[in-house]
């Protein structure tokens, strides 16, 4: 069985981001630039798959520019058999990038696709929904346990109640939550195989897909500066703050 | 709390502007180290030192590596830690890959290894002795020896140890007195007690490879008797798997100052009838072999104290930034420390030199890189020259700045920094041993000035000193009052270097105890002109970048403004030294003992 795990090139955690100065996007020049955490886990979900011997080959995909390689690269010194990109410098936005994977889904014939719930720049929570939805497959969002076994997958979710278990029959996507595993650290000779594992490019062009973003940007603003805090004196003086100042309830 | 953040983009820079790494990338066999696979590398390691080896370095420090019933416990978290480490393969980094190592280029394992020592200096000193165990059998084991014990220590499954110390015998190892006496079938039975064995017992493998140092029956006094022996802790069978526990054993370990969980152990051979031992290399040679090993462990001690200045420096930033004091001189509003103009003067003292050592040692292990795979004998033999001239410096210097940045990070945090709960004491003690194990910087001074500049007539000195000197033309080219300032104070260093130099050339015949007694101010001076020569070219290189339209203006800005730092407040202080040196002597040597 083949499994997808679509990765995203993002700033990198522990960068401290800043607005550009003509507000129209984040300032990414520059910046340390990395994998989606949550990607991260689904890659590392993939390769314990396959070293169960319940997947047979775990690729890698990524849609974006050239140094997205880079990125796809760590995929690869995690596990993964074999990377490919989908080459653009157009913006893309979840659907886009939900088009895009679709068109390799058809391609590559994985039973499951497997990535992060959400990346950590645009907290968009939406491309693996979308996948799933073009695709007309079965999705279970923000895992944290999938258990294989045959045609079926059974994975735990996380929900603001509790946990949710859902029974999946494959071929399915499924979207990771942080508790679902620990990534591994790459080792040094992963690391160097890495280099040596197929990496192909594509275009959208040739996946046919129309890339051309549907929403626009109007203006990206650092959140407020946080308030000076001030004590009160007793629960009703809160009360009123709340009703009167914050107007909260 | 800082966390420890591998500098990756300062790294990159040094690496390919400083030690060109593109051509120790083209030297024959280190064809995988290209840019794109060094670059994963850094950056995977980056995240190994400050995911696993950083949080664990306070606990080193409160619990540190205990003794009971001759075991060693290392602090809590080390063992599994090592495991990964060696599982991750950095142990093999820079190995053979005929043993199972990587084989990857000097150059490549500096960087890497600093971010051992940043996030956790302690720790790394494991990985540091085995390496150089590895280095030592690999130069002069016999290759059954090398069948039989390098596989494992490159792996990481055994560790290795150097045994030199007695407690009679510490810089003069000419006083050792631990014997080796040879038996029938080739081995040998070693006796005698070694000290400050650096991990001499630990409880990461199931066998320790000891070399160890000691004197056959028949060895001549002195330096010319040593000979080099590999004692397991435990004997190997014929089919490899482990024998019998060797007649050696760790009795106590120190109580230390800095560096608390890495166990000083002292370390007893043949309490009962003699540890079974194998001779490495010929007889009497030991101290010969010993010194080629102790030239790369020097250079791992100036890479330790790289390490750890630019920890210190990061700790610093972070709470100036954070810890609000007072209003700044011409500020409107109270705000972070980062604002008064002395911590930023702390602040830049520490980030210049951090970055000038980690630019002199990168070029340095660039230079071993040429020396060892240069198709070119001329360009092998100069590169080699090169190294072996700034073994000294870069041990000497780089530890005696890694003393000041630690003493500067502890200042930065005020009475905050005297408390350990901040971390910055930790540091400041832990730094504290590295200008004394491998050699203290008298005794880096004095080999610069024995072997290193008089030894060859002073003439590896003066081409060192040309080849600094091709920085003028550039620095002269260059528009500002930057590149003017470092030029300025490149001149007057070089010129302070000159006249240092041929005072000790012309009187060390004639006044050696007074040439000597200005040994260390010499090694000062040659490490703050290399300081400033390595910064000047980064400098330069910065300039040249951010003419060809290099998007990365903020770090090349800052690299040129660091450099004029060190130039002014730095390099400055050179003609100073050079004084100390001339005639310095007398004064240091006038006093009787008694009046002492």
């Amino acid at each position: 069985m083949k499994v997808l795990v679509p990765i995203k090139r993002v700033v990198d955690y522990n960068v401290k981001v800043r607005v550009k100065s003509d507000h129209s996007a984040v300032e990414t020049a520059n910046v340390k630039m990395s994998m989606n955490p949550f990607d991260e886990i689904a890659v590392e979900e993939a390769v314990r798959m396959k070293e169960k011997g319940l997947a047979t080959e775990v690729v890698a995909v990524s849609c974006g520019t050239t140094a997205c390689q880079e990125t796809l690269r760590t995929a690869l010194a995690i596990g993964a058999d074999r990377a490919i990109l989908v080459e653009t410098e157009v913006e893309l936005q979840p659907l886009a990038v939900a088009k895009l994977i679709k068109a390799v889904v058809e391609q590559e014939g994985p039973r499951l696709v497997v990535l992060g719930k959400q990346a950590i720049d645009d907290d968009a929570n939406q491309t693996g929904q979308m996948l799933a939805a073009l695709l007309n497959w079965p999705q279970a969002t923000f895992a944290s346990k999938v258990e294989l076994a045959g045609d079926q997958v059974q994975v735990t979710r996380e929900i603001d109640g509790g946990l949710e278990t859902l029974a999946l029959t494959l071929p399915a996507v499924i979207t990771t939550d942080l508790r679902l595993n620990e990534p591994r650290y790459a080792t040094l000779p992963n690391i160097m195989k890495a280099k040596k594992k197929p990496l192909d490019t594509t275009k959208p062009e040739t996946l046919g897909v129309d890339v051309a973003p549907r929403l626009k940007t109007l203006r990206v603003e650092e959140p407020p500066k946080r308030q000076g805090g001030g004590k009160v004196a007793d629960v009703a003086e809160l009360v009123a703050k709340l009703k009167n100042e914050a107007k909260v309830i | 709390m800082s966390t420890y953040t591998a500098p990756l983009k300062d790294m990159q820079f040094a690496l390919h502007e400083l030690a060109q790494i593109d051509q120790i990338a083209a030297l024959p066999g280190n064809e995988e180290a290209s840019p794109d696979v060094v670059s994963a590398i850094l950056e995977e390691a980056g995240k190994f030192a400050s995911g696993v080896l950083d949080p664990l370095n306070r606990v080193g420090d409160t619990q540190g590596a205990k003794l009971a019933d001759g075991k060693v416990t290392t602090a809590p978290g080390f063992k599994e830690a090592y495991r990964q480490f060696v599982e991750s393969g950095w142990n093999a980094l820079k190995c053979d890959p005929n043993y199972g190592g990587q084989g990857l280029p000097y150059t490549v394992a500096t960087a890497v290894e600093e971010m051992w020592h940043g996030s956790n200096v302690a720790f790394a000193l494991c990985p540091l002795l085995t390496t150089g165990a590895i280095e030592a059998l690999m130069l002069c084991g016999t290759p059954e020896q090398k069948e039989k014990f390098l596989p494992n220590m490159v792996s990481g499954k055994w560790t290795g140890t150097m045994n030199l110390t007695e407690p009679q015998a510490g810089s003069d190892l000419a006083a050792l007195r631990s014997r080796a006496v040879p038996q029938t079938d080739g081995s040998y039975r070693v006796f005698g007690q070694k000290i400050f064995i650096t991990f001499g017992e630990q409880d990461y493998t199931e066998n320790i490879i000891h070399l160890v140092l000691a004197r056959t029956p028949t060895a001549p006094e002195g330096v010319k008797g040593i000979s080099l022996f590999l004692v397991p802790k435990f004997l190997i069978n014929e089919d490899g798997s482990l024998g019998e526990r060797n007649d050696l054993q760790c009795v106590s370990i120190e109580h230390k100052l800095g560096i608390h969980a890495s166990p000083t152990c002292v370390m007893s051979y043949g309490d009962r009838g003699g540890a079974v031992g194998y001779m490495i290399g010929d007889e009497n040679r030991g101290l010969e072999y010993m010194f080629i090993m102790m030239n790369l462990a020097r250079f791992s001690v100036g890479l330790e104290g790289v390490g750890i200045s630019e920890r210190a420096y990061q700790r610093a930033v972070a709470y100036a930034r954070d810890r609000v004091q007072g209003k700044a001189l011409g500020d409107q509003q109270k705000g972070a420390i980062i604002r008064h103009p002395d911590i930023r003067r702390m602040l830049m003292d520490m980030r210049a030199h951090t970055e000038a050592m980690r630019g002199l040692t990168y070029v340095v292990a660039a230079a071993f890189d040429h020396a060892h795979s240069h198709p070119d004998e001329a360009t092998r033999k100069q590169s080699l020259a090169f190294a072996d001239y700034m073994i000294p410096i870069v041990k000497g210097w780089c530890t005696e700045s890694a003393q000041h940045v630690t003493y500067v990070g502890v200042q930065v945090h005020g009475g905050m920094g005297f408390i350990e709960e901040t971390g910055a004491a930790q540091h400041y003690r832990d730094a504290r041993i590295m200008t004394i194990y491998e050699g203290t910087t008298g005794i880096q001074g004095n080999d610069l000035i024995g072997r290193k500049t008089l030894r060859d007539g002073g003439r590896t000195a003066a081409a060192v000193g040309m080849e600094i000197a091709r920085i003028d033309d550039e620095l002269a080219q260059l528009p500002g009052e930057a590149f003017a300032s470092m030029r300025k104070a490149m001149g007057a260093a070089l010129n302070a270097v000159k006249t240092a130099g041929e005072y000790v050339a012309a009187n060390a015949q004639s006044d050696t105890r007074g040439v000597f007694a200005g040994a260390v101010p010499y090694l000062e001076l040659w490490g703050v002109l290399c300081g400033g020569w390595v910064m000047a070219r980064a400098a330069v290189a910065a300039s040249r970048l951010l003419a060809a339209g290099d998007p990365d203006r903020e770090f090349l800005e800052a690299k040129i403004i660091t450099a004029r730092y060190f130039a002014e407040h730095i390099l400055v202080k050179a003609p100073g030294l050079a004084r100390e040196v001339v005639g310095g002597g007398a004064s240091v040597l006038a006093l009787a003992d008694e009046a002492f």
